[in-house]
């Protein structure tokens, strides 16, 4: 179990990461979603206790970072695939590793086996693609064989079988009973892979709530419409009992599968259809709508930006 | 966290990377061929030499000369021991491993720095020996007086040049910005401020000019330095322990 609460880190006036409260729960896979720069790497990094918080405080099964003996047998993390030596083999990388938390030699090999690298163990990391480095850093989150696991973009530059393997080895990990903690930009993997959604955006959490809960607030399902008599069908609708949403472009809107009715509707009153069409709206529109809505709220919430000014307008004022 | 276990691991690290044996290899190589080169000019020299030099002629010293050139080998071990975490992003791994920011850099300087003595004790003595092979009727034997103490102290001069460099590069962070104040200050700028009479008195307290009086049984004719071989050294240490404090400070307040 990871617990934030108020978890806040500034950077002069910037603010990355803003007033963090959430709880990361065994069992299932969390996945932490943010577009690029939201401030989950920065969050991960405070986890591990590499970032001092400006305030508030994050506990690993009810301690700090620092506290923990042997924090690898508890908390595994992969934050960036590049976090290592490019000149020393997997096999040493590994193997240091394990020997600073008292881990034994024969679980190196294990783990190598568990993300396929045992034909390269001996070689060097640089030589290795984005791919085997992001295995490396997963061998080495497994290492401890730890309760907690974290993944900074796991899926990043791997290939279709890698992904569908990183997939499958959260969901078994967290079918194991444990917290599986997973970052990503993407909404459409998210879908696949988390049960429970903690979203945030410009370091301000904007959801905490489980995955099929945003799917069936989300994935709004209606027909849209488009006639050259929309107050005769407004007037045929609403007799008949259908809610109908006007949206701004001149289409109408009605909630649910209901198309085949309008159709007949329709038909029966001898209303001329441009368009009858089903509609679902996807989970990565309901996520670009969220932290587009973060992004509009911080603009609106400092002064309006000065007019910009071409160069040599102050000089031509003087004069 | 057990200190064994952090220091088993910082051992595999250190010789797990080709350039631990590079810099360690070239420190061994420049500082015994150069010696025995310089060794070997001397001894064609001495007859053309004037009487003052001539007694204050010190062939243990000399079997030394090429120190100058291997402490900089030396210089690249320490940053790069340090500074490579950095570089690399391998810190971030590391700390998450080790959260004990103390016990991580005490590890890696211990194991480091013991290294370094053993290839810096190694390499005075061979570079002693050679030198006064080369030196022939004017050498000196590890009997005479002083001259045990100057060996060996060669070795520890080259190991507290090696910890100084780590302490630098905790502070500095970067491999490149380490490296470049560190070799032209040694190479040249302590230099100088040893050799000009406006700046002498300040420069013979830098680390260097301070820690290397070990390595010399024979006092100049026109000494006038204020500390003996021991007192050297001892400034010398101060030195290192400034900057293994400021490298643990940094390292201790900052983001990984």
């Amino acid at each position: 179990m990871i617990e934030l609460e108020g978890l806040t880190k500034r950077y002069g006036e910037k603010m990355a990461v803003n007033n963090l409260t959430f709880t990361v729960r065994p069992g299932i896979v969390t996945g932490f979603l943010g577009p690029n720069g939201a401030g989950k790497s920065t969050t991960m990094r405070m986890m591990l206790g590499l970032d001092r918080p400006t305030a508030g405080d994050v506990r690993i099964d009810g301690k700090h970072y620092d506290q923990l003996k042997d924090p690898l047998k508890y908390i595994g993390a992969l934050l960036d695939a590049k976090a290592m030596h490019g000149g020393r083999s997997a096999y040493n990388h590994l193997l240091c590793l394990a020997q600073s938390n008292g881990i034994p030699k024969k679980r190196v090999q294990e783990v190598l086996d568990t993300v396929g690298l045992t034909p390269v163990a001996r070689k060097k990391a640089k030589g290795f693609s984005l791919g085997m480095g992001q295995r490396l850093g997963i061998a080495g989150a497994l290492l401890g064989d730890p309760r907690i696991l974290m993944f900074d973009e796991p899926v990043n530059g791997l290939d279709p079988e890698g992904i569908h393997w990183i997939r499958n080895l959260m969901k078994s990990l967290a079918a194991q009973g444990r917290t599986v903690f997973v970052s990503s930009h993407l909404m459409s993997e998210m879908a696949l892979t988390a049960d429970h959604l903690v979203v945030i955006g410009q370091g301000r959490l904007l959801a905490d709530t489980s995955m099929a809960d945003f799917i069936a607030q989300n994935s709004r399902s209606y027909v849209r419409i488009r006639t050259p008599h929309r107050e005769r069908l407004l007037d045929v609708l609403q007799r008949a009992g259908v809610t109908v949403v006007q949206t701004g472009n001149g289409t109408l809107e009605v909630d649910g599968g209901k198309s085949e009715r309008i159709g007949e509707l329709a038909a029966q009153h001898r209303i001329v259809l441009h368009e009858l069409s089903p509609q679902q709206a996807s989970l990565e529109e309901a996520f670009m709508q969220l932290t587009a809505e973060s992004v509009e709220y911080h603009a609106h919430s400092e002064a309006p930006p000065e007019q910009p000014r071409a160069w040599g307008d102050g000089w031509r004022k003087e004069s | 966290m057990a200190t064994g276990q952090v220091i088993r691991s910082e051992w595999t690290k250190i010789r797990s990377v080709a350039s631990t044996v590079w810099t360690l290899s070239l420190a061994v190589v420049v500082t015994i061929a150069l010696g025995m080169l310089i060794s070997l000019l001397s001894k064609n020299e001495f007859d053309n030499m004037d009487r003052a030099d001539q007694l204050s002629f010190d062939p243990t010293f000399i079997s030394f000369a090429g120190m100058s050139l291997g402490q900089l080998a030396m210089i690249v071990f320490g940053v790069l021991v340090v500074s490579n975490e950095y570089s690399t992003g391998m810190i971030r791994t590391s700390l998450a491993a080790v959260p004990q920011r103390g016990s991580f850099l005490f590890s890696k300087i211990t194991v480091a720095t013991g290294l370094a003595l053993l290839v810096g004790l190694v390499t005075s003595f061979v570079t002693f020996f050679l030198g006064q092979a080369m030196l022939g009727e004017h050498g000196a034997y590890i009997g005479d007086e002083g001259v045990l103490r100057a060996v060996i102290g060669g070795g520890l001069y080259m190991t507290l040049i090696a910890m100084f460099s780590m302490g630098v590069a905790a502070m500095l962070r970067s491999p490149m910005l380490s490296l470049g104040i560190l070799m032209p200050f040694f190479f040249l700028v302590s230099n100088i401020l040893g050799n000009v009479p406006a700046t002498k008195k300040i420069g013979r307290y830098l680390p260097d000019q301070a820690g290397s009086k070990i390595m010399q049984v024979v006092t100049p004719v026109d000494n006038d330095t204020p500390y003996g071989p021991w007192g050297g050294l001892g400034i010398m240490m101060l030195w290192v322990i400034a900057a293994l404090a400021g490298g643990f400070v940094v390292l201790k307040r900052r983001d990984a």
